[in-house]
C-alpha cells in the first residue's frame, strides 16, 4: 500500500486572538517549523511564531541607491562624455536639471525592488502550495485563522504533535498531505 | 468624566467609517459576491456601451490624427499646446487623489481610506492611461515616441536631459509604473479570496493565476506589510513629484503667465483638487448602485468634501498671488496678461472659472450639502469642470497673446479635439465599468482590519 508522506498537521482556530495565544504557545513549547495563517496582517502573528528578520526594507535601500546612482551617472556620461550639447551656455555638467530624473529612478528602482523582493523572499508566484490540499484551507482568505507544524521540525510526531495541538483547543485538525 | 463625554459627542457627530454588525465572512461574502454571484445588470451594459462607443470614437480621432498630422487640430502659432495638453495636465492632475489616498493617508493612518482606497487606485491608473494619451499624439509622430527613452542608437544621440518635457518622461512614466505595482500587490490578498470563493472553473484558474498563489502565511503578512509601507513611503514624494514637473513645464519657461515659482504647490494641490472631485463623482452613483453604504459612508464623503475645501483654497490663493505678481513685479507682459484675463477674449472662460473653483465649492462649508449626494456630485462635477478651465486659461491664455503683437491670434478647439477629449472620458469610464465587474472595488483584507473582532486581545 502506498502512503502519502505528510507535509504537517494543521489546526484550525476562530480568531486572531486564539490563533496568536496558539501560536506563541507551540513556539514556547519548542516547536520552530511552524508557520501561521490569517486573511487579514496580524502585527503580532510574524513575532508569535519567532519571525523577526525582515529582508524588504535593504532590498529597497539597494534597489534605490541603485536607481538613483545610475540615473545621475547616465545623465552625466550622456550629456558631458558621450553628447555635449551647449543649451544656453550652460555647463556641460549642469547639475541641478539633473535631480528630478535622479529622483524619479530612485523611486521607480526603490518601488520596484520593494515589490519583486517581497514576492522573492516570499517564494510567489507559487501556484501549488501543500496546505492547499486541506479543503478547510480555502476559508484562510474569508475568516479562519490556521496554524500548522511542518513535518520537517525535528519535534514532530503524528501522535504527540496532535496531541499537544488539541490541547490548544482548536476547531479541528487535519493532516496535510505533501 | 467631563474628557468622557465630550469623547462621545465628537464620536456621535460623524457616520462611521463601517456600519456595526458586520463580520469577517459577512464583509467578504458582500464585496466578493459583485463580481462572482451578483448578474451582471443592464445598467452595467449601458453604461460599458457608452464609455465604449465613445471609445471607438476617440481611436477614429486618433486614426484621422495618424493620417492627416495634427493640423486638424485647432493648434496654431502661437498655440501649440491647445487642447492635448490642457487635457493631459487635467487627467494626470485627477490621478493624484488615488494616491494620496492610497498612499499619503496610510502613512497617516486614516483608516477611513480603507474603503475607498482601491477604487481610488483604479481611478488614478486609468486617468494616468487617458493623460499619456495627450503627450504622445501631441508630438505629431506618435509611432517615433520611443526616441525619447535613453536608448543606444544609430543616430548616436541622446535625450536632452536639462529639458522639463524630459523630466516629465521619467516622472510620468514612474508614476504610472509605482501606481500599477501599489495597486496590484494591494489587489493579490483580495485575488486569493475570490479565488477561493469562486465556483466557476475558469474563474478559479484566472484568479488563482493572479494570486501568484498568496496562502496568507504570518511570514508572507509580515514582508508584505513592510514592502506596503515602503511602498506608500516612495509613492508620497512622487505623487507630489508629478505635478510639479508637469508645472515645471511651464513655469521654467518665460512665457509671462506661466514664468512663477508659485505653480509647483499650486498646481499640486489643483491636482488633489479634481482628483478628489473625480472620486467622488465615482464614489456616489457606486456605493448606490451596488448598495455599499455600508462600506462607503457619509463619513467618506464628508471628509473628501473637507479635503476639496482645503486644497480649493490653496488653489485660490494661488489664483490670489498669480494676480497679485501681475501687478507687483512691474513686469508688463505680467501685468498685461492680467490684465488679457480680466478683460481678454477669453475672458468669460476666466470668470467661469472663479465661479466653479472658488464661489460654487464655499457651499461645501453647509453640513446638509456635504451628506447630500446629489448636491455633492454636482459640487464635484462643477470642480471638475472648473479645474480643466484652469488649464484651459493657464495654457491658451498665455500663449495667445505673449511678447509681440505681431505674433498674437486666436485658438479654437475643431471637432477633433472635443471627439479625442471626450474619448478619453469614455476610455476612462469604460475601464472603470470593467474594473468594478471584475475585481473587488473594494479592499476585503483591508476592511477586515477595521472590524472590532480584528483586534487581537492580550491573554
Amino acid at each position: 500500500m502506498k502512503t502519502t508522506p505528510i507535509y504537517g498537521m494543521m489546526a484550525e482556530f476562530d480568531s486572531a486572538s486564539d490563533l496568536v495565544a496558539a501560536a506563541r504557545k507551540t513556539h514556547e513549547a519548542g516547536y520552530q517549523k511552524i508557520d501561521a495563517y490569517s486573511p487579514f496582517p496580524v502585527e503580532e502573528l510574524a513575532e508569535a511564531i519567532g519571525f523577526h528578520k525582515n529582508g524588504v526594507p535593504l532590498v529597497t535601500l539597494i534597489g534605490g541607491l541603485i536607481g538613483g546612482l545610475a540615473g545621475y551617472l547616465m545623465q552625466y556620461w550622456m550629456a558631458v562624455d558621450s553628447y555635449p550639447v551647449n543649451v544656453g551656455g550652460r555647463p556641460y555638467h549642469s547639475w541641478p536639471s539633473f535631480i528630478i530624473v535622479t529622483f524619479e529612478m530612485t523611486i521607480l528602482f526603490g518601488g520596484i525592488s520593494a515589490v519583486f523582493g517581497m514576492l522573492a523572499l516570499n517564494g510567489l508566484p507559487m501556484p501549488y502550495h501543500p496546505v492547499f490540499n486541506v479543503p478547510r484551507f480555502a476559508m484562510a482568505s474569508k475568516d479562519r485563522f490556521f496554524l500548522i507544524v511542518f513535518s520537517s521540525d525535528p519535534k514532530y510526531s503524528p501522535t504527540s504533535t496532535r496531541q499537544f495541538l488539541e490541547s490548544l483547543e482548536p476547531r479541528s485538525i487535519s493532516e496535510v498531505p505533501s | 468624566m467631563a474628557d468622557r463625554t465630550e469623547e462621545v459627542a465628537v464620536a456621535n457627530r460623524n457616520a462611521p467609517v463601517i456600519q456595526p454588525g458586520y463580520t469577517f465572512g459577512t464583509v467578504t461574502d458582500k464585496i466578493s459576491a459583485i463580481v462572482l454571484n451578483r448578474p451582471t445588470s443592464t445598467g452595467w451594459f449601458i453604461g460599458f456601451g457608452v464609455g465604449f462607443m465613445l471609445t471607438m470614437m476617440m481611436l477614429f480621432a486618433i486614426g484621422y490624427l495618424v493620417v492627416r498630422g495634427t493640423g486638424i487640430w485647432g493648434i496654431n502659432i502661437p498655440v501649440g499646446w491647445g487642447f492635448a495638453i490642457v487635457n493631459f495636465v487635467w487627467w494626470i492632475g485627477i490621478g493624484h487623489a488615488g494616491t494620496l489616498i492610497s498612499a499619503i493617508l496610510l502613512l497617516l493612518r486614516q483608516s477611513w481610506r480603507n474603503s475607498i482606497n482601491r477604487f481610488a487606485e483604479a481611478m488614478t491608473l486609468f486617468a494616468v492611461a487617458s493623460a499619456g494619451i495627450f503627450p504622445l499624439i501631441h508630438t505629431g509622430r506618435p509611432w517615433l515616441a520611443y526616441w525619447m527613452v535613453p536608448y543606444p542608437n544609430t543616430m548616436n544621440y541622446w535625450p536632452q536631459f536639462r529639458s522639463p518635457l524630459l523630466w516629465d518622461v521619467f516622472a510620468v512614466s514612474t508614476y504610472f509604473t509605482i501606481s500599477l505595482l501599489f495597486w496590484f500587490i494591494g489587489l493579490v490578498p483580495d485575488l486569493a479570496t475570490l479565488r477561493d470563493r469562486s465556483q466557476n472553473r475558469v474563474a478559479q484558474i484566472i484568479y488563482g493565476m493572479l494570486a501568484l498563489g498568496w496562502r496568507g502565511s504570518a511570514r508572507h503578512w509580515h514582508r508584505y506589510e513592510s514592502a506596503y509601507l515602503l511602498l506608500a513611503g516612495l509613492a508620497t514624494p512622487l505623487v507630489l513629484s508629478v505635478h510639479t514637473v508637469v508645472s515645471f513645464d511651464f513655469a521654467i519657461s518665460i512665457v509671462p503667465g506661466w514664468h512663477t515659482t508659485i505653480f509647483p504647490p499650486y498646481f499640486v494641490a489643483g491636482a488633489i483638487y479634481s482628483g478628489f472631485a473625480m472620486v467622488l463623482m465615482l464614489a456616489i452613483p457606486i456605493r448606490k448602485l451596488y448598495a455599499l453604504e455600508d462600506f462607503i459612508t457619509d463619513r467618506h464623503l464628508q471628509n473628501s468634501a473637507k479635503v476639496m475645501l482645503a486644497t480649493g483654497w490653496i488653489v485660490a490663493y494661488g489664483y490670489g498671488i498669480e494676480a497679485f505678481m501681475g501687478w507687483y513685479s512691474g513686469n508688463r507682459y505680467d501685468a498685461f496678461t492680467l490684465w488679457n484675463r480680466l478683460h481678454g477674449p477669453y475672458a468669460f472662460l476666466y470668470y467661469l472659472l472663479l465661479a466653479s473653483n472658488i464661489l460654487i465649492p464655499q457651499l461645501l462649508w453647509i453640513r446638509k450639502l456635504r451628506t447630500s449626494n446629489v448636491g455633492l456630485f454636482l459640487v464635484a462635477l462643477v470642480i471638475l469642470i472648473g479645474m480643466w478651465l484652469e488649464r484651459f486659461v493657464i495654457i491658451v491664455m498665455s500663449l495667445h497673446r505673449d511678447f509681440l503683437n505681431s505674433s498674437w491670434g486666436m485658438y479654437y478647439p475643431t471637432r477633433w479635439d472635443w471627439m479625442t477629449y471626450i474619448g478619453t472620458i469614455g476610455m476612462f469610464l469604460t475601464a472603470m465599468f470593467l474594473f468594478v465587474r471584475i475585481l473587488p472595488m473594494i479592499s476585503i483584507f483591508e476592511m477586515r482590519t477595521l472590524l472590532p473582532e480584528a483586534e487581537v486581545k492580550a491573554e
